[in-house]
């Protein structure tokens, strides 16, 4: 739940202990996987109650989820997230477990060429996540861009924005950015407001999720799970970016919505995705030896140390590692449900404590979790820097979510672009050649143009 | 569920063993140490702390007590040297992860000015050697092969590594270019991938032509039969892949060994210092850690004290030629 004390960390550490031990490999596999996904609820207990993103892949969920607990409804909102990681969890477990090898494919598959088409993708859920105006947008997308072009830019090794500081040479950490612009802000903001101020926390109200607020939710749920999955089998794309992408497509094809007010849906959407991205990772890893994150490199050193060999043919000579996993992440899954669902009215119980003590406990958050990503005071200071920004900017309606998109984006839209401009020579004829190219065209074009055709067809049938 | 348990005591175990070495009596050897892997975990430094210096000397006891481990990522290990340098320059009790990668960024002199000779170098323990790779369907059979593609028509020949421009692996490359007596190196079409493993997929999908990395990942491509290796950048064969050819027996002379070792604070006692070397030998030579750096992929490399710090010095020499030939360096 501590912001920046992620998975790699703890697994980290744990493993030359396990090493020592001479505990079985298919047991530390369970163990770290168990560390990865838990960690992903924890997070977005504070992603809702606080509106502190633990990841950056629970910072899509900060926006309605964050919006509900401001009504009252944080219980309802952390049970949806539990619920939505459950079945986002558990489903793609089965798509692991059958597809697997032939998903491995897709991800070889995938170049540079085809990554800048999902970018651009993206990018198009951008217009999801202005409220109002989309100028404001636009440029809060662009000053994202721009601190991600910080560093040293690895296609020319050239620096970038650094000024000759050396604590810029290897960019920003995401959840610097993230803590900075949505948790310091929000202190700012809350620092700004008067006591009994109307805008501020309502009491908690309802704290139990109704049965049809799962039945409704279902179907956002099962969709961002399956994109998720997808999303996550890519190596590079990841848990961020299916969340996004979820969050996006769900605000447009729902109808209504009231995504960005605190619908629970949007919870239920980067929540399902984000859980099931991060199952998806584990094909990379298992069948090409290729880890998609962070995390899961940290376990492939393992593995390897093990004397198991990541490969297609990891299925047939260690299928105890592979359905060991495959089920440990089941129960884990359902141990995960079991136990959050009657603690969230605990968890929710946060939100009662006084204000002063609040705001000081978040700010301690949000300081420890931003020094302990590099052991740096400069990530400290930033996250001031950033947290005033963020403040004037939200003082100025523009939205933050574009900001961090394109964080998110900016170097992998850059660095695959050029990459596949390298490769053809210069010829951007490369973004056209593969059908998965051309099947991201296609599904970009209908995400362009699907608000309007149902927005005219709706018209239709009610005239 | 039953593995689950186990699981669970094996943290348990974990933490009572942790719990009782932290309990052992004081004596003459370094005690209260720490190691500085100058990156997140993870990574070949984070490595280096872990295994061979935390768990390896920890259990031969040739260190009192445990050692900490402190990641400290930033600027490619520029934040790490310059906080040795200048924070911690008498610590005697502090060790710093090194490796090829933190001679090459001396070489490029991209640690804020700071030189080699800020610190003392203690040893090496252990080498990923480099490796040429292609798929296993390509035209090219040989390093000649693709010495000449890379002579006759650098643009069409896209060349993939895990290290960012400039950076060790595309280094490797040029060096063998260089001997090669390609004169246009900057023509020289590198790509620049995340890791080996992702530019490992560009070779899989045969969408690039050769693949630049270490040895270590390379090995299981090679035994499932995707790829093949046309040299090998060390000087002799290796058990883990006995029939990728050296580069020198195809008759370019280049050794690329990303070493992996430590090194100290200057301002340290001599005796110290000499403790410091005398630990790192005595691990280097144990069976425990021949055991663990081959299971990790290493091959045997030694060298410690003053031929260390020559070895190193040679290595930072090179690389900055090299880097001001291509214009990386000003």
């Amino acid at each position: 739940m501590l912001p920046g004390i992620g998975p790699v960390n703890a697994i980290a550490v744990l493993f030359p202990i396990v090493y020592t031990l001479e505990v079985p490999a298919a047991t530390v596999m369970i163990l770290f996987a168990g560390i990865y996904y838990g960690s992903q609820y924890g997070n977005s207990i504070s992603s809702i109650l606080l509106n502190v993103p633990g990841t950056s892949a629970a910072a899509v969920t900060t926006i309605d989820g964050y919006a509900m607990a401001k009504q009252g409804l944080g219980g309802k909102a952390l049970a949806m997230s539990a619920i939505a990681s459950f079945i986002g969890g558990t489903i793609s477990i089965f798509f692991l477990a059958f597809f697997a090898p032939k998903l491995a494919e897709l991800a070889i598959n995938f170049g540079p060429a085809e990554y800048t088409v999902l970018m651009v993708f993206a990018f198009i859920a951008l217009s999801s996540f202005s409220q109002g105006s989309l100028l404001k947008a636009i440029i809060s997308a662009f000053l994202g861009l721009a601190i991600a072009a910080i560093g040293i830019d690895s296609t020319t090794g050239v620096s970038r924005l650094t000024f000759g500081m050396m604590e810029l040479y290897d960019g920003i950490d995401f959840i610097v950015v993230v803590i900075g612009f949505f948790a310091v802000s929000e202190i700012l903001i809350m620092l700004g407001q008067k006591e009994g101020d109307q805008s501020q926390m309502q009491p908690l109200t309802s704290l139990w999720i109704t049965f049809k607020e799962i039945t409704n939710s279902l179907a956002t749920s099962l969709r961002s799970c399956v994109s998720g999955f997808l999303i996550g089998v890519l190596p590079g794309a990841g848990g961020t970016i299916a969340s996004f992408i979820a969050y996006a497509t769900e605000k447009k094809i729902l109808r209504p919505n009231q995504f960005g007010n605190g619908d629970i849906r949007g919870v239920a959407a980067p929540e399902s995705a984000n859980n099931s991205a991060s199952v998806g990772s584990f094909i990379p890893l298992l069948i090409l030896g290729v880890p998609g994150s962070e995390t899961t490199a940290v376990m492939l050193g393992g593995l390897i140390s093990f004397g198991i060999k990541p490969g297609p043919l990891l299925l047939e000579t260690s299928p105890d590692v592979f359905w060991g996993l495959a089920a440990s992440m089941f129960i884990g899954n359902l141990f995960l449900i079991i136990l959050n669902l009657p603690l969230v009215g605990l968890f929710a119980k946060i939100l009662q404590t006084p204000r002063w003590i609040l705001m000081s406990l978040i700010t301690m958050l949000c300081v420890v979790g931003a020094y302990t990503i590099n052991g740096s005071e400069f990530d400290v200071l930033l996250i001031l820097i950033f947290g005033l920004i963020g403040y004037f900017l939200r003082r100025a309606d523009f939205p933050l979510a574009p900001l961090i998109l394109g964080v998110v984006l900016g170097d992998l839209i850059e660095t695959n672009f050029r990459r596949a401009m390298i490769y053809s020579g210069g010829d951007v004829i490369i973004f056209f050649e593969s059908n998965i190219c051309l099947t991201l065209w296609i599904l970009a074009a209908v995400s362009l143009f699907a608000p309007t055709l149902i927005n005219s067809i709706q018209k239709k049938v009610h005239s | 569920m039953r593995k689950s348990m186990q699981s669970i005591l094996g943290i348990l175990t974990g933490t009572a063993i942790a719990a009782t070495t932290m309990l052992g009596v004081a004596m003459a050897k370094p005690g209260n140490t720490e190691c500085i892997a100058p990156a997140g975990a993870g990574g070949g430094w984070d490595f280096t702390c872990r295994v061979p210096a935390a768990q390896v000397m920890g259990d031969m006891g040739l260190i009192d007590g445990t050692m900490a481990v402190t990641n400290m990522s930033g600027a490619g290990g520029g934040k790490a040297y310059a906080h040795v340098v200048t924070k911690r320059g008498d610590d005697e009790n502090l060790i710093v992860a090194a490796s090829m990668a933190t001679a090459a960024r001396l070489g490029q002199n991209v640690y804020s000015g700071f030189k080699a000779s800020d610190v003392r170098w203690v040893g090496a323990l252990g080498a990923d050697y480099g490796a040429i790779a292609v798929h296993k369907d390509s035209q090219f059979k040989t390093l000649s092969d693709l010495v000449t593609a890379m002579k006759d028509n650098p643009r069409r020949t896209a060349i993939v590594g895990g290290s960012s421009a400039g950076g060790w692996d595309h280094l490797k490359v040029l060096i063998v270019a260089d001997k090669a007596g390609i004169s246009d190196l900057k023509a020289i079409n590198y790509i620049s991938f995340d890791n080996g493993g992702t530019a490992m997929l560009e070779i899989l999908s045969k969408r690039a032509d050769a693949f630049t990395g270490d040895i270590s990942e390379l090995v299981e491509y090679e035994k499932q039969g995707n790829i093949r290796i046309l040299a090998i950048l060390a000087p002799d064969r290796i058990p883990a892949v006995p029939s990728a050819k050296t580069a020198k027996e195809q008759g370019y002379d280049v050794i690329g060994a990303n070493w992996r070792g430590f090194y100290v604070p200057k301002n340290i006692s001599n005796a110290r210092y000499k403790e410091w070397v005398d630990i790192v030998t005595k691990v280097a030579n144990s069976s425990q850690w021949s055991d663990l750096s081959a299971k990790n992929g290493l091959a045997p490399f030694k060298s410690f004290g003053k031929d260390f710090e020559n070895f190193v010095g040679g290595q930072i020499g090179k690389v900055a030629q090299i880097s001001t030939d291509l214009g990386f360096m000003k």
